[in-house]
């Protein structure tokens, strides 16, 4: 599988490089070019994750000595999060403050050719928004909760236990400091909308180059049927369970009254 | 097993996770069909609804609080059908009674599903359903265990002493009084009405029938017959969780369609196999065994709540 995709990947590569080269003449030298192997992924009902194959090189003759150092980051659509931390009240457990943490990814992979300390700077980690650190924000903090970043840090471990924060140093594979590849692996747990992939080509622990490319993240047939229906027309969903449930209930116990006489 | 044989079980495992398209989870299909199945039989064993078993074991499978009480009000429509269907043939359904219970029933699932609704807004849903859920087994878990205990005792003694129900009580001198001909009562509206209004409500937030509240509380309250009381229950049952069901995927979009059917056509299959059972074993043993499972799940419920949970943090999902 994987053996196949390789060789997929270097015609395309091939074929590619051709044209790079062809017009790689004037400047672009040492940018980064890099395709997936889908830009859609469809949540069907029996839907258990997807995989995604990433994969690109160099435009032009890298500079000399210079070793390859690349970062994908995959991010799902951003927006804030509430999360509430429990508390206990006259001897139970109970959800008692909450904090709306402005800005966090619903997904987000990172991988990279190396561990992120050591490929990239801090400066360029904070300016470009790479590490899960810099993702999940918290502006306004309430003042009337104590410890408002144990929240924002909830929010990154929580999602780091559901397999939506991933960080994969060390995954992308590299050839001859020209070509790199890598398999990311989306979870079953995705939620709806525009993921962005992003590659980062690092030179001396700087961004020398990004691309950038959206995926495309859609519920599909019966399963974007029903969401859609339930959402924009909910009483005719309502009733629909109710039919069904009415049908498959009777129905059953009637087939199984058949079957027995 | 070699690697190829291993890799295409795998396969076949991920093949049967189903994406459930409102609670926005993926499950495994058979953990569900099975999940109902168990329900079933024991709905089919104990002749309860089992609802009050569903809502707790879909929280601790992974499914959101909220989407598993609407869905679970859901499948008992489905789940009720057949048999007030058999009912209604056999004549024993008390029409009259049936729509003032569920007069009752529409008015508290309404006020049930507004308080579901703001609580959930305030992050205490899943407080309330568990409070609702330990409460309410713990009492009728409770009694249940003291009765059928006194009544194997008994058995085994050799002496039964049948007492008298009493036909006479408060609730016969309230006003607005009614004929109930098929239950050959002439009692006020205003007790039924209550009971279905609690029923309606237990519907709203706990995802459950409610029978087994309603019945106990028709023959000892009431004074039914009890050859009417399961009939009209499952009719008033029917029809409310029907009325919840509208509600909630109005209101709330917690109605998961998917995961009703998969429990559906679990929950049947397993009520053949549970009534073939249920024929082979006395009803005292039956009624200890089901007491002792209600008290089970009521304790679960009420560890989580006291113990110190792993993690105090929370994120509050778009069904959550």
């Amino acid at each position: 599988m994987t053996a196949l995709r390789l060789m997929v990947a270097a015609l395309t590569l091939s074929v590619w490089a051709g044209a790079v080269l062809a017009q790689a003449k004037d400047g672009a030298e040492g940018g980064i070019v890099a395709a997936l192997s889908q830009n859609r992924v469809s949540i069907t009902a029996n839907f258990s994750g997807s995989q995604i194959f990433v994969f690109g090189a160099i435009k032009g003759a890298a500079p000399e000595g210079a070793k390859l150092e690349v970062v994908l980051a995959i991010a799902g659509p951003s927006g804030p999060v509430k999360v509430r931390r429990k508390d206990r009240v006259a001897g139970i457990w109970v959800n008692r403050d909450e904090v709306l943490v402005d800005e966090a990814p619903s997904f987000y992979a990172v991988a990279s050719t190396g561990p992120l300390d050591e490929v990239l700077s801090h400066t360029d980690d904070l300016r470009h928004r790479i590490g899960i650190d810099h993702l999940v924000r918290l502006i306004g903090a309430p003042a009337d909760v104590d410890a408002p970043e144990d929240f924002r840090e909830a929010v990154i471990r929580l999602r780091r236990d559901e397999g939506l924060y991933v960080e994969l140093p060390g995954v992308i594979r590299t050839v001859e400091d020209t070509l790199f590849a890598v398999d990311i692996k989306l979870p079953a747990n995705l939620v709806e909308g525009d993921y962005s992939a992003r590659v980062f080509l690092l030179r001396n622990r700087e961004v020398a180059d990004i691309f950038e490319t959206d995926i495309t993240v859609r519920k599909v047939g019966l399963e974007r049927w029903i969401f859609a229906l339930s959402r924009e027309n909910p009483a005719a969903y309502g009733l629909l369970s109710i039919v069904v449930a009415l049908l498959a209930g009777w129905g059953a116990s009637e087939a199984f009254r058949l079957l027995r006489s | 097993m070699n690697g190829r044989a291993a890799k295409a079980a795998r396969g076949e495992r991920q093949r049967m996770q189903i994406y459930l398209p409102i609670a926005e989870v993926s499950v495994n299909a058979f953990l569900l069909l099975g999940l109902g199945s168990v329900i079933g039989i024991l709905s089919g064993l104990f002749g309860v609804g089992g609802g009050f078993l569903m809502t707790p074991l879909l929280i601790l499978i992974g499914i959101p609080p909220a989407v598993a009480v609407a869905t679970g009000a859901t499948q008992i429509v489905g789940s009720s059908a057949s048999g007030v269907l058999a009912h209604w043939r056999r004549k024993t359904v008390d029409f009259r009674m049936g729509l003032v219970l569920l007069a009752g029933g529409v008015l508290g699932s309404f006020l049930g599903v507004r308080l579901f609704t703001m609580l959930r807004e305030m992050g205490q849903v899943e407080l309330l359903v568990s409070l609702c859920y330990v409460v309410f087994l713990g009492i009728v878990g409770g009694l249940m265990f003291i009765e059928s205990v006194v009544a194997l005792r008994r058995a085994r003694n050799g002496t039964r002493r049948i007492g008298k129900r009493r036909r006479h009580n408060w609730v016969h001198g309230l006003p607005l009084k009614m004929r109930f001909r098929v239950s050959n009562l002439y009692i006020s509206a205003i007790p039924p009405f209550g009971i279905g209004l609690m029923v309606g409500v237990l519907a709203a937030i706990m995802g459950v029938g409610g029978g087994f509240v309603m019945v106990p509380a028709m023959i000892y309250l009431l004074g039914m017959p009890t050859a009417v009381v399961v009939g009209t229950s499952l009719f008033q049952i029917l029809f409310v969780t029907a009325v919840t069901t509208m509600l909630h995927a109005t209101q709330n979009y917690t109605v998961d369609l998917a995961l009703a059917l998969l429990l559906l056509v679990g929950g049947v299959i397993g009520a053949q196999f549970g009534a073939r059972i249920g024929m082979r074993l006395k009803a005292e043993q039956l009624r200890v065994a089901l007491a002792g499972l209600v008290l089970l799940v009521c304790f679960k419920l009420a560890f989580d709540l006291v113990a110190r949970p792993a993690e105090l943090f929370s994120i509050a999902g778009a069904t959550g």
